[in-house]
């Protein structure tokens, strides 16, 4: 939640408290060594350190997935859902608790496959909440299926002869949602740029979405393995209102100014998979914001009772 | 026209010479009247409001919606019958009893549709629009003297009215006033305070200008004056007064005032015919008391956000009926596990599948107590009546709150669109759960610190600081850590279940209607209550020991059931779902599928539990009812000579 909406809420603010990263969580997580989920959850945990996030003011929400497990492992409130259904029980969270804030942590086959249609209409609704798609291209629990975003012709078990069709594009699908308001891309093994789009996302009002690049050695090590090495295969996205890194500009030489409220640009530079972009394509904080059209005061039980009593009186015998 | 039914109608049209004064006044305890039409005219609302000035008069009353399955079925059709049934009476009316006495039909297409399905009472007063007999159109005329030939084997009493023909002198769509004109008719056959219906009109058009009101009381006073020239027709149901202050609506009405009564705070719902009317009355009102309502995705979202809601802190409700209730199973299986409180309301409808999207059933019994994966337990109730309607929605969520627990209500689509009077509720602060209190979590609390005896455990909510763990749908300790061990996954489950003992043990067994011990004991839930009892009085009536009980709660079941059991020679269940037929091909006494309660009842109590059960798509006659238990009372005594024998 942005510092405006703390104060508008009233809460975290005369909180000074600062933290360390254990107090957002220390312990072991069980995900295969090697597994991108870690990097993850070090960003979050020091985007978090950084933004002063109140532990108990905070839920993370999760489906079912090895990324999904991700709440275990964090001090916060957690919520480790059902497959595919993260994105309800959010928005069920915040509409009800506008004070908490609130992250979604789901993998290519939950938000992607079974969750997709949540996915689509929770980026309408355009609820302020941070949703990290851990993107492993696979699906990792379950180990070795063909997900939404695999790439064609990867073999997988459900697929042994290579991935029929070519991979569904988590970008230009958020970007072509109506009242979509952030869409960014990082990778799990550009950890300065992981953090820095995560504190852009957090700091956004509203529906803030980045689908993460996450290796999963154990099955879909081919997908990211050269990209990871190669940091020429990226480009970095830099605007005055988007992120800059300046710290990776001596590896990643290829940079493209892009100005992140142009939605036709982000449309076509997502299209294009040429190249691994990271950066934020898509920024727009005056879209529409369900939770706060959806804002409501609150009455004691006897205004409610008395409400109430009047609207008895309508069918009065 | 056969010579018949041409007698039938002129006879009766010779009854009602202009202007002469009623002979005869029928004195009658109760009657019951339909108006249909086809959908769009007005009928509904007749009979609506009908009914409202009936109950605001202290009649008792109960009514049926008559529903088309389509939303613009073709006109003049027996399947886009639309109307209302009202049944009042002096005393309580329970249920919309056996047969109709009185219709108004604007058409004789849907008139037939009533005389199909056997609705109306061999004596029945037939008021209808007698323009179709003289209609310009050759085939018009034919399917009005076809309908008339047809019905021409009861003593129906054919009154032809021309409607259209008195509303043209007053208005130039007769078809958007018809339905006022034949609400005068009504009143001045019933003899109501024209000046209370008025009133009634007045109300109902509250939001629309003026002049709209005016037509249409014009139009209920055309209809008034009409019948006081030419219908020979007065009928006088004696009503008692009384100071108990009361309301009249429908279920869902009910159930909508009874969530906001109950302190709920949050719905979400995805719209479901014959829930939607809860909703979207939720949907007008709920912001006004701080509740959220939010049409989801579908309804497998709409339970997440009820459970993100409730997670949070909120008790909150999700509206649906069947195909709903089947989409939300993973979801209810995931707030029994993490113990969040949750209050599902299921207006049931004719299954499986789409079924009888707009009709009444109770089958969604066994999918409530069972559909969910692994052992789910939770509570599920069913209100008997509209009031029930609203005090269960109390009920369940302070269960819900209380026991951390799912609390599934079933009503159905009887309930839903039938209205009846009921005492006001007195409502009461304590039935709202105490503001959310973010006080810090103390060492030691756990987010399961289950009772080792009850199951029962104190809530961590967000917000509260050092309470912060993760919940979680897999097997979890104390602390909500994933735990795959066999003791805390056997713990877990106990937990989970004993919680619904202890509730059990806090209720008390179900009230007997009529005599505590005799030879049959008649069993039924929800809406079937006032036809098995009014069935249970006809058949006692005649000398037999039959008494009837009516469960609240299927989930856990009310205590005592079969000691209860036990005084009865014979036991079986009245449902409104599917069994086989005992004496279908094929059908054995091994092989018989059986209504759902009797299926439960049976392995609750170990009783050779029998039932009758009928899945018509509209509430159960009471004179049904009475001949199954006659039926069954005899057979009975069959087999008896034969082991006697
Ligand atoms: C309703 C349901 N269907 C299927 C599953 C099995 N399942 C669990 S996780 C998963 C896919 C996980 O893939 P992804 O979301 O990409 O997460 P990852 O493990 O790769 O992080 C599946 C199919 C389930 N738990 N629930
Ligand atoms: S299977 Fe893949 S995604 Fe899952 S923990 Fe192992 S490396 Fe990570
Ligand atoms: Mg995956």
């Amino acid at each position: 939640m942005s510092e405006q909406l703390r104060s508008f809420f009233g809460c975290g603010l005369d909180d000074d408290r600062t933290f360390d990263l254990n107090d957002y969580g220390d312990s072991i997580p069980r995900w295969c060594v090697g597994c991108g989920d870690h990097g993850v959850l070090s960003a979050v945990k020091r985007m978090m350190r950084d933004q002063r996030l109140l532990p108990e003011r905070t839920v993370f929400v999760s489906g079912i997935g090895c990324s999904s497990r991700f709440p275990h492992y964090l001090d916060t409130y957690g919520f480790h859902g059902i497959h595919g259904r993260a994105l309800p029980i959010a928005t069920g969270v915040k509409l009800s608790r506008p004070d908490l804030d609130v992250f979604v942590v789901t993998g290519d086959g939950d938000c992607c496959s079974i969750g997709a249609g949540h996915w689509l209409h929770a980026t309408r609704y355009n609820i302020d909440m941070t949703v990290l798609l851990l993107d492993n291209a696979i699906y990792g629990l379950t180990k070795n299926q063909t997900s939404p975003t695999t790439p064609e012709g990867f073999e997988t078990n459900t697929q042994p002869h290579g991935t029929y069709l070519p991979a569904l594009n988590p970008l230009s699908t958020a970007l072509g949602v109506t009242n979509a308001s952030f869409v960014a891309q990082t990778a799990d093994w550009v950890p300065a740029h992981l953090l820095a789009t995560l504190k852009a996302a957090y700091e956004h009002v509203g529906f803030s979405f980045v689908r993460i690049l996450q290796r999963c050695p154990k099955f879909s090590a081919p997908v990211f393995s050269e990209q990871a090495r190669t940091p020429d295969l990226h480009e970095l996205l830099f605007h005055s209102d988007g992120i800059t890194v300046p710290s990776l500009d001596k590896i990643y030489k290829h940079r493209l100014e892009h100005d992140p409220s142009d939605l036709d640009r982000a449309r076509s530079l997502a299209e294009d998979t040429e190249r691994t972009r990271l950066g934020i394509f898509f920024k727009d904080a005056t879209r529409p914001c369900y939770n706060a059209i959806r804002h409501l005061p609150t009455y004691t039980a006897a205004q409610n009772i008395e409400r109430l009593n009047r609207e008895l009186d309508r069918y009065a015998v | 026209m056969s010579p018949s039914s041409a007698a039938t109608v002129t006879r009766i049209a010779t009854d009602s010479g202009p202007g002469s004064a009623p002979k005869n006044v029928l004195h009658l305890d109760e009657h019951t009247l339909e108006i249909v039409s086809d959908s769009g005219e007005g009928a509904q609302k007749c009979g609506q409001i009908f009914a409202s000035v009936s109950a605001k008069m202290n009649y008792g009353v109960w009514t049926v919606e008559i529903i088309p399955a389509e939303i613009e079925p073709p006109a003049r059709t027996a399947a886009g019958a639309s109307g209302n049934l009202i049944r009042f009476g002096r005393d309580k009316v329970t249920n919309w009893g056996d047969e109709t006495n009185l219709v108004v039909a604007f058409n004789e297409q849907v008139l037939l549709a009533r005389h199909r399905l056997d609705a109306l009472s061999d004596d029945c007063i037939i008021l209808i629009e007698s323009k179709w007999a003289e209609d310009p159109d050759a085939e018009i005329r034919q399917e009005w003297q076809d309908a008339m030939e047809e019905i021409s084997d009861r003593n129906y009493r054919v009154i032809p009215v021309p409607m259209e023909e008195q509303c043209l002198t007053r208005v130039d769509n007769p078809r958007k006033g018809k339905n006022m004109f034949a609400l005068g008719l009504l009143a001045q056959i019933y003899g109501y305070d024209v000046e209370k219906i008025s009133e009634q009109i007045r109300a109902q058009f509250a939001k629309k200008p003026p002049e709209v009101s005016k037509a249409n009381v014009d139009l209920l006073e055309l209809g008034v004056h009409w019948a006081q020239e030419n219908l020979d027709l007065r009928i006088e149901v004696p009503r008692i007064e009384t100071d108990e202050k009361r309301v009249v609506m429908n279920g869902n009405q009910a159930a909508a005032l009874g969530a906001i009564a109950s302190g709920m705070e949050f719905c979400a719902m995805y719209p479901i015919t014959p829930a939607t009317s809860v909703s979207q009355y939720l949907c007008d009102v709920f912001e006004r008391y701080g509740g959220t309502m939010h049409q989801a995705e579908d309804e497998i979202a709409a339970a997440g956000a009820a459970i993100g809601a409730s997670y949070a802190g909120k008790v909150a409700l999700t509206v649906t009926s069947g195909p709903g209730l089947a989409l939300k199973t993973e979801f209810i299986a995931l707030a029994v596990m993490t113990e969040i409180p949750l209050v599902v309301l299921d207006v049931q409808r004719g299954g499986p599948s789409t079924g009888l999207p707009t009709k009444v059933e109770q089958s969604d019994l066994l999918a409530a107590l069972f559909s969910q994966p692994g052992d789910a337990p939770r509570v599920v109730m069913a209100p008997a009546t509209i009031e029930e309607c609203f005090h269960s929605m109390v009920t369940a969520r302070r269960i819900a709150k209380s026991f951390r627990c799912v609390v599934i209500v079933l009503t159905d689509a009887n309930l839903a669109s039938g209205q009846q009077q009921f005492q006001r509720p007195v409502l009461d602060e304590r039935w709202h759960a105490a503001p959310a209190n973010h006080r810090a979590v103390t060492s030691g609390e756990r987010p399961y610190d289950w009772d080792p005896d009850t199951g029962l455990s104190r809530r961590i909510v967000p917000g509260q600081p050092g309470g912060m763990h993760t919940v979680t749908g897999l097997n979890h300790d104390h602390d909500s850590n994933v735990d795959y061990t066999p003791e805390i996954n056997q713990l877990g489950c106990a937990m989970r279940s004993r919680k619904l003992a202890v509730l059990q043990q806090t209720m008390s067994p179900p009230p007997i209607h009529g005599d505590e011990s005799g030879e049959l004991l008649v069993v039924g839930w929800g809406s079937t209550k006032g036809a098995i009892e009014e069935a249970v009085d006809r058949v006692r009536a005649e000398g037999h020991a039959v008494s009837s009980t009516h469960l609240t709660f299927l989930s856990p079941m009310q205590p005592g059931l079969g000691e209860i059991f036990s005084r009865f020679e014979h036991v079986m269940t009245v449902e409104l779902n599917y069994s086989d037929d005992p004496a279908a091909p094929y059908i054995t006494p091994e092989n018989r599928r059986l209504g759902q309660l009797a299926f439960l009842l049976r392995a609750q109590t170990l009783v050779d539990v029998d039932c009758w059960t009928r899945v018509p798509g509209q509430p159960l006659r009471p004179g049904h009812i009475a001949d199954a238990l006659r039926r069954k009372l005899s057979a009975a005594s069959e087999t008896e000579v034969r082991v006697n024998e």
